[in-house]
């Protein structure tokens, strides 16, 4: 009995010298991150956060990086959505990865909490297509190696409708015209509606969310969401909803199952969706976003890249890594032969091309802006996407809610 | 005493002492590993008190006697990581204003300030560059886009030399004097050659040469500039930005400088909390609702549990164990997961509720700001009866028969037994869980933030406060924004109030109790 008490005592003992321990590491490199020590090991390790879809290509290509340059890549494998946040916790501590995965539109905030680092691309900058660049920038600096841009465009069921409409009413009246169940899908969301799928639309009254200033970045300070096409939208808005035509309850998950089950000739959404559409054995095509207010219908352009550190101890490693690995032919190619998104090099995208599908897609994105990538974006997809809720369920005088909204946005920018 | 059994006494308390050495071996070679760590990196406060931890362990474990301490020890250890340092830690990070953009040291936020205000020259050439070694300092050997070779370093303006040995591509590779670097050694030396700087002459307005990647040179220039004497950044305009005391560099027209780094910034948080419009606004609706979720939360529940172990603990009942653990089965689900799925029954047009239960019926349950209360409640009910139905089983069972009977002896009718003796005797042992229940109401995030986010939301308000939102759903959006970015300080002291808040209720009720207990 007195050998089994002790042992739980002393067992329970290390347990927590050892959780202790954990605690006061941690604790210690918070304080002081300059101080870690240098150790050979360090130097020729480059860490690197990936997640699940990027590890199996990485992989290839960090052992040829290893054997080449005598550098060994160590892939963490986290989930896409946790990686930046964590990045920021992290990175300070001293304790973060060199390198990075992730998309554009955290460079605002990355940027701000000071925990990446800029990347000279050299001379191969201009392999890349100039959406991806811009995207990687913030104010006038590239902060990263782009490896696919995506965007939205319209899917069309050709057994429903076998022309593309050259407008949204003429899509609506086909839609109509088919004698589906819908005239056409988009997936929302009852709480906080969709900005993004919504703003094509938007766009072709005219209406971006910021400014954009001469070299093609966005002005945070200056929103654009007020204008007189801002508010036509928000008047559509609240017509298409009481129409029916478009409907918050749908989520994106039925919007696919909907269009997949024929119950609609169009499906206002993006590569990631395509997969399922033709194991569903539907027939499409994909067409430009027709325009609603007049102009172009252009789709925000999401890129995804590689960041490095701004703590980082190996930048000649990873900037060598970035730009002459994976920003090569080989390795953008068979990143999107893994994920489906279209490479952000000019030359792999242009292989790429020999899939209609990407094609189709880069087409519309090419007539697209980047996402804004500032770090007060948090605050107007929350703004934007509750208030497009309430105007499309016909809760107010749409001009009005949509002048609140660009006001309590304003001030939030102007706060934050 | 016989012999024998002397003799096993003895050997079964070596054993024990062998297993106490060792283990005790084990815990004091992770104490000393982690204070070799401690030590490398000079953190000498947590180094003292791991050794004064490790010091104290040995001590109690090893002296004879003291048996008490023996059994606390690890309980007490476990406490102060877990319970009183992270209350603690919580409680320094309320007095500051560490959050998104203030996440640093300054010394970390100057060299970040000056790593990004470098950039290359736009349409700059590229010059391809070989690192050189000469007793022991760096120099760069670059050839520039018309094939001119040039050696410098950043004492030394570059200047063109002509016995530079080139390679096939036309690159110079090596000097005579100099030892040539390969990658690897590049790789050893990173920060040193990173951080070289190499100008073309001795005006530094003629611009000077960097490497981000160690085989190719760029001209660079630096829109800030830091002077070190009076902490201050200077931009190419002349503009001045200053820390000003905020944990960031400003300058006279407020603009700042990112990143920012964390101070201690006293009780402005609390203050924050309170004169905050944000907060202050929907401070009033959002804390009666708080109060009466949490209320009806544990009513209901309490109720329903009630109920269904008063009816299951009718004895002779058949299959009574098979519908208990269906009872039990959504206590088993994880909140959050049971949220997401009542989210879908929920659905106004595609909802199983509504398509099924109500035959098609377009009731909007969550975009309805009463009808999103209910919903929030019923689904909270599904989540938290069976945690009632336990409790009061338990209870249930421990009350003696025999009072039932005197009872029923007496004349009482099954009513006025449960009513005047069963039920008061069960809340002697129920109601602390019926306050801990309340204060884990209190507190629910799980349910509103994965049900209803804390909506709909009053978009007339200009505050992102929704007609479910509790106190603690609040507390995240401000805090944690969908708004302005991550505030840890912030959120920390809404912690702080919000314990308070549930504190001052728990110990009320816990006298109230003590009533309760006069019945035995």
């Amino acid at each position: 009995m007195k050998v089994t008490r002790s042992l739980l005592a002393t067992g329970a003992m290390a347990a927590s010298a050892a959780l202790l321990l954990g605690a006061c590491a941690g604790e210690a490199e918070t304080a002081d991150p300059t101080t870690a020590p240098e150790t050979p090991a360090a130097s020729s390790t480059l860490t690197v956060w990936v997640d699940a879809d990027r590890a199996g290509v990485l992989e290839d290509i960090a052992a040829q990086f290893e054997a080449d340059r005598g550098v060994a890549v160590e892939l963490v494998t986290k989930d896409f959505g946790a990686i930046r946040d964590d990045f920021i916790t992290q990175a300070p501590t001293g304790n973060g990865p060199d390198v990075i995965v992730g998309a554009h539109d955290w460079l605002g905030k990355l940027v701000q909490n000071g925990v990446v680092a800029p990347l000279e691309l050299g001379d191969t900058a201009g392999d890349f297509q100039d959406v991806a660049i811009t995207a990687m920038s913030y104010e006038g600096q590239t902060y990263g190696l782009p490896y696919s841009v995506e965007n939205i465009a319209m899917v069309r069921n050709t057994d429903l409708v076998a022309e593309a409409p050259a407008t949204f009413d003429e899509l609506i009246a086909a839609g109509q015209a088919a004698g589906t169940e819908y005239a056409f899908l988009v997936g929302l969301d009852p709480a906080a509606s969709d900005p993004y799928h919504l703003y094509p639309l938007q766009a072709s009254f005219g209406a971006p969310v910021f400014e954009i200033t001469a070299d093609g970045t966005y002005d945070p300070t200056t929103l654009a969401l007020g204008n007189e096409g801002g508010e036509q939208f928000a008047t559509k808005l609240a017509e298409w909803g009481s129409q029916g035509i478009l409907n918050t309850n749908i989520s994106g998950d039925i919007a696919r199952e909907e269009f997949i089950a024929g119950k609609s000739p169009f499906f206002l959404t993006g590569p990631w969706n395509i997969p399922a559409i033709q194991e569903g054995g539907i027939n499409y095509a994909i067409d430009p976003i027709p325009t609603a207010g007049g102009e172009t219908a252009s789709p925000f352009v999401g890129v995804q890249g590689f960041f490095v550190s701004s703590r980082s101890e190996n930048t000649i490693a990873a900037t060598e890594f970035l730009v002459n690995y994976i920003g090569s032919e080989e390795v953008q190619t068979a990143l999107y032969e893994v994920g489906g998104r279209a490479p952000a090099l000019l030359s792999a995208f242009e292989a790429a091309q020999a899939d209609a599908d990407v094609a189709a897609f880069g087409a519309v994105g090419a007539e697209g802006v980047p996402m804004p990538n500032v770090p007060a974006m948090d605050v107007v997809w929350s703004d934007w996407g509750s208030s497009q809720v309430a105007i499309i369920n016909g809760q107010g005088d749409p001009v009005e809610l949509w002048r609140a909204m660009v006001a309590s946005i304003q001030e939030k920018v102007t706060a934050g | 005493m016989p012999a024998s059994r002397l003799a096993a006494s003895s050997g079964s308390s070596m054993r024990s002492w062998a297993i106490k050495i060792v283990l005790l071996g084990l815990v004091d070679a992770l104490a000393v590993f982690a204070m070799f760590v401690l030590f490398m990196q000079e953190s000498w406060i947590v180094f003292g008190v791991t050794l004064a931890v490790t010091i104290v362990i040995n001590w109690i474990y090893l002296r004879p006697g003291g048996l008490p301490a023996k059994y606390l020890a690890p309980g007490l250890l476990f406490l102060a990581v877990f319970q009183i340092f992270v209350v603690v830690y919580s409680g320094y990070i309320a007095f500051t204003n560490y959050g998104d953009g203030r996440n640093g040291t300054k010394a970390d936020a100057i060299e970040n300030i000056q790593l990004t205000s470098l950039s290359r020259v736009a349409d700059s050439p590229t010059y391809r560059l070989q690192v050189l070694e000469q007793n022991g300092s760096y120099s760069f050997l670059v050839t520039d886009p018309d094939g001119d070779v040039l050696v410098g370093n950043p004492d030394q303006p570059l200047t063109e030399v002509t016995n530079a040995e080139i390679d096939g591509t036309g690159k110079a590779i090596s000097l005579d004097g100099y030892t040539t670097l390969s990658f690897a050694d590049l790789l050893n030396n990173q920060r040193a050659i990173t951080s070289l700087s190499v100008p073309f002459s001795d005006d530094p307005a003629d611009g000077a040469l960097r490497t981000p990647d160690g085989s190719n040179a760029y001209v660079y220039e630096s829109a800030l500039e830091y002077d070190e004497a009076s902490d201050t950044f200077t931009d190419a305009t002349g503009l001045v930005y200053r820390d000003g005391g905020e944990g960031a560099y400003v300058n006279d027209d407020g603009r700042e400088l990112i990143p920012g780094w964390t101070i201690n910034v006293g009780f402005d948080n609390f203050v924050t909390a309170f004169s905050n419009d944000d907060i202050r606004g929907p401070l009033i609706s959002v804390t009666i609702w708080t109060f009466a979720f949490a209320i009806l939360s544990v009513a209901t529940t309490f109720i329903l549990g009630l109920f269904l172990a008063i009816v299951f603990n009718k004895p002779g009942m058949k299959g009574k164990k098979v519908y208990r653990l269906i009872m039990i089965l959504p206590y088993a689900f994880p909140a959050f997961l049971s949220g997401l799925v009542w989210l879908g029954l929920f659905n106004q047009d595609f909802g199983f509720i509504n398509q099924v239960i109500f035959g098609g019926a377009a009731i909007p349950w969550l975009t309805d700001p009463w009808l999103a209360k209910a919903s929030v409640l019923i689904v909270n009910l599904w989540l938290g009866f069976p945690y009632m139905f336990l409790i009061c089983t338990g209870a249930l069972q421990s009350i003696p028969e025999e009072l039932t009977e005197a009872a029923t002896v007496d004349g009482a009718r099954p009513w006025a037994v449960f009513r005047l003796i069963k039920f008061p005797l069960l809340l002697v042992s129920v109601a602390p869980l019926l306050i801990s229940s309340f204060a884990f109401n209190f507190n629910n995030f799980n349910i509103i933030y994965m049900l209803t986010g804390g909506g709909p939301r009053d978009i007339n308000a200009g505050v992102d406060a929704g007609a479910t939102d509790i106190l603690i759903t609040l507390v995240y959006k401000v805090a944690f924004g969908e708004g302005t970015g991550r505030d840890y300080g912030l959120a920390s002291a809404f912690a702080i109030l919000i314990f308070i808040i549930v504190a001052t209720v728990s110990i009320i009720s816990f006298r109230q109790t003590k009533a309760l207990e006069e019945l035995n």
